[in-house]
């Protein structure tokens, strides 16, 4: 493990009343062509909640993401994230795929965080940030620019508003992403593998970032096999294997007494790095 | 021999002449900009497009593509009044010239769309943008950059092409000579002149060219690649350094 585990202090869980069911996952099947990624997956994710995915590589878990977020298409089961029944309209007890504008629309509500930052390059970190809010949203530009500011100081770059992505270590970026995803205001925040890009030095001030984020009471489900952030911030652990959810725990069990072969295995894989 | 100076350097200043340069000028800018549109709608259709889309623009790639400009503005200008379509010598060199560069233009606009990272399409719709959006404000800003170079190659070559408005009476540069040419019958004087426009015209785009594509080949921000706690630190090594020594 890259992270020094000493740096995050356990989450006190004490006080902390999870709320309503803000992600349902029910039976959600995906195929590329031939190959079947997601095999009827079923989670329920409750507002403030913090969920860690891992598994190994290929087990669907990128792809379960991107179908939260509408990025791919399903072809069975249901999702419903942020209030919105994702990509779909009901109708007369019928589904009717949703159209453009409105699929964008509720994705507004659910902020993404990608394993290669994906910042956009051709514009300055704080056009990156003010993006959303100023073009999508239609916000005051002025109101927009302040709350990014507000964002950078608290991802901890205060001083980088007007340099340019390339400029910027990975880690950097990553909290840059962090900060553009979170100006839409989103209700739910989706990270896929947002570490294991970086160079092991830049890890944890991206983790510390996310572990804050929790604090505040962020939904988040975070795709990563950085196990202290498991430990440190998530209320439950899921391992996918092959399409399929195998192992669903709180951390304290799923790290001492899993039930899966796979997650033992998993577990010792990862622990013996 | 029968070349005269006189009359060489008196047409490179003549009114004719000098108008039917800049009509070149403009000739080329407004068709190329509408073939821009063109190309970029085109490019969008067969990209984006439902079938029907996607096969309209297909169609006219290789229309337009597979045939002869010359035949093009032949066609729209003394074939369409035939069907009742009557353009003016000025629409329809824009419009035979611009449907041309479009054609061409929508393959070169395709190729530098997809050379644009597919991360920033995820990043954009994650955001919430729509497919406009994402377009004008993701996409194409970054596709320009692979699109510009070509785009000033195509300019060249339209800057020449649009002499064959000619034999539609449009009154450009190579009109221009051809009609000097029947006053005082100093043919080899006047299209000599008028090829050392196009050279002239050629040429100097070839400048303003070289300026955009140095600003396009930068990196996208401010040029300086070493930030300045890079810069403090090297200081700090070298004077170390220094005293080390
Ligand atoms: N766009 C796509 N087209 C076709 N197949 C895909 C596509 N995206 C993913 N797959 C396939 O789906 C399966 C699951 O991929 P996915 O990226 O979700 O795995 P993962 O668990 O995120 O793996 P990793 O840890 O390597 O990121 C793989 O077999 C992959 O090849
Ligand atoms: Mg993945």
């Amino acid at each position: 493990m890259t992270m020094q585990e000493t740096q995050l202090a356990p989450r006190s869980r004490a006080g902390r009343d999870l709320g309503e069911p803000i992600v349902l996952i029910e039976g959600v099947e995906k195929r590329f062509g031939d190959n079947h990624v997601l095999k009827d997956v079923s989670i329920t994710v409750r507002q403030g909640e913090v969920v860690v995915i891992c598994g190994r590589s290929g087990s669907g878990k990128s792809t379960l993401l991107r179908c939260i977020d509408h990025l791919e298409t399903i072809d069975g089961g249901t999702i419903r994230a942020a209030g919105h029944l994702m990509g779909m309209r009901e109708k007369n007890g019928k589904r009717v795929p949703l159209k453009d504008a409105e699929i964008a629309r509720q994705q507004r509500d659910l902020g993404m965080v990608f394993q290669n930052f994906n910042l956009f390059p051709h514009i300055s970190v704080i056009e990156n940030i003010t993006l959303g809010p100023v073009r999508i949203q239609k916000r005051p530009k002025a109101e927009a620019r302040e709350e990014a500011r507000a964002l950078l100081a608290r991802v901890g770059l205060p001083d980088k508003e007007n340099a340019y992505p390339r400029q910027l270590s990975g880690g950097q970026q990553q909290r840059v992403a962090i900060a553009r995803a979170l100006a839409m205001k989103p209700k739910v925040m989706l990270f896929d593998e947002p570490t294991s890009a970086l160079d092991p030095e830049m890890i944890s001030e991206v983790l510390d970032v996310m572990v804050d984020l929790s604090r505040q009471g962020m939904t988040m489900i975070v795709v990563t096999h950085e196990m202290g952030f498991a430990r440190a911030a998530a209320d439950r652990v899921i391992l996918m294997h092959d399409g399929r959810i195998v192992e669903e725990a709180d951390p304290e069990t799923f790290f001492t007494k899993p039930e899966s072969e796979h997650t033992r295995l998993f577990l010792s894989k990862i622990l013996s790095h | 021999m029968n070349w005269s100076w006189e009359f060489f350097f008196s047409y490179l200043t003549n009114g004719m002449m000098l108008r039917g340069a800049w009509t070149t000028v403009w000739l080329s800018v407004v068709s190329m900009i509408l073939g821009l549109g063109l190309g970029v709608l085109a490019a969008m259709m067969k990209m984006y497009g439902n079938r029907a889309l996607r096969w309209v623009a297909e169609f006219y790639i290789w229309l337009f593509r597979g045939t002869p400009v010359l035949i093009q503005l032949v066609i729209i200008y003394t074939g369409l009044p035939q069907i009742g379509i009557r353009l003016t010598v000025i629409e329809s060199a824009i419009l035979g010239l611009a449907l041309n560069e479009g054609a061409y233009l929508a393959e070169i606009i395709r190729s530098g769309i997809m050379s644009v990272d597919k991360g920033q399409t995820d990043a954009s719709r994650a955001i919430g943008m729509t497919w406009r959006q994402r377009m004008w404000l993701v996409i194409l800003p970054q596709a320009a950059r692979t699109i510009i170079p070509p785009l000033g190659n195509q300019f060249n070559g339209m800057l020449k092409t649009t002499s064959l408005a000619s034999v539609i009476s449009m009154e450009e540069l190579m009109r221009s000579a051809q009609m000097l040419a029947q006053i005082e019958f100093r043919v080899l004087e006047s299209y000599t002149c008028a090829a050392a426009w196009y050279l002239a015209l050629v040429s100097i785009w070839g400048m303003i060219q070289v300026r955009i594509e140095a600003h396009y080949e930068k990196p996208f921000g401010p040029a300086a690649a070493v930030s300045p706690e890079a810069k403090k630190e090297l200081r700090k090594a070298v004077e170390e350094g220094g005293t080390a020594a």
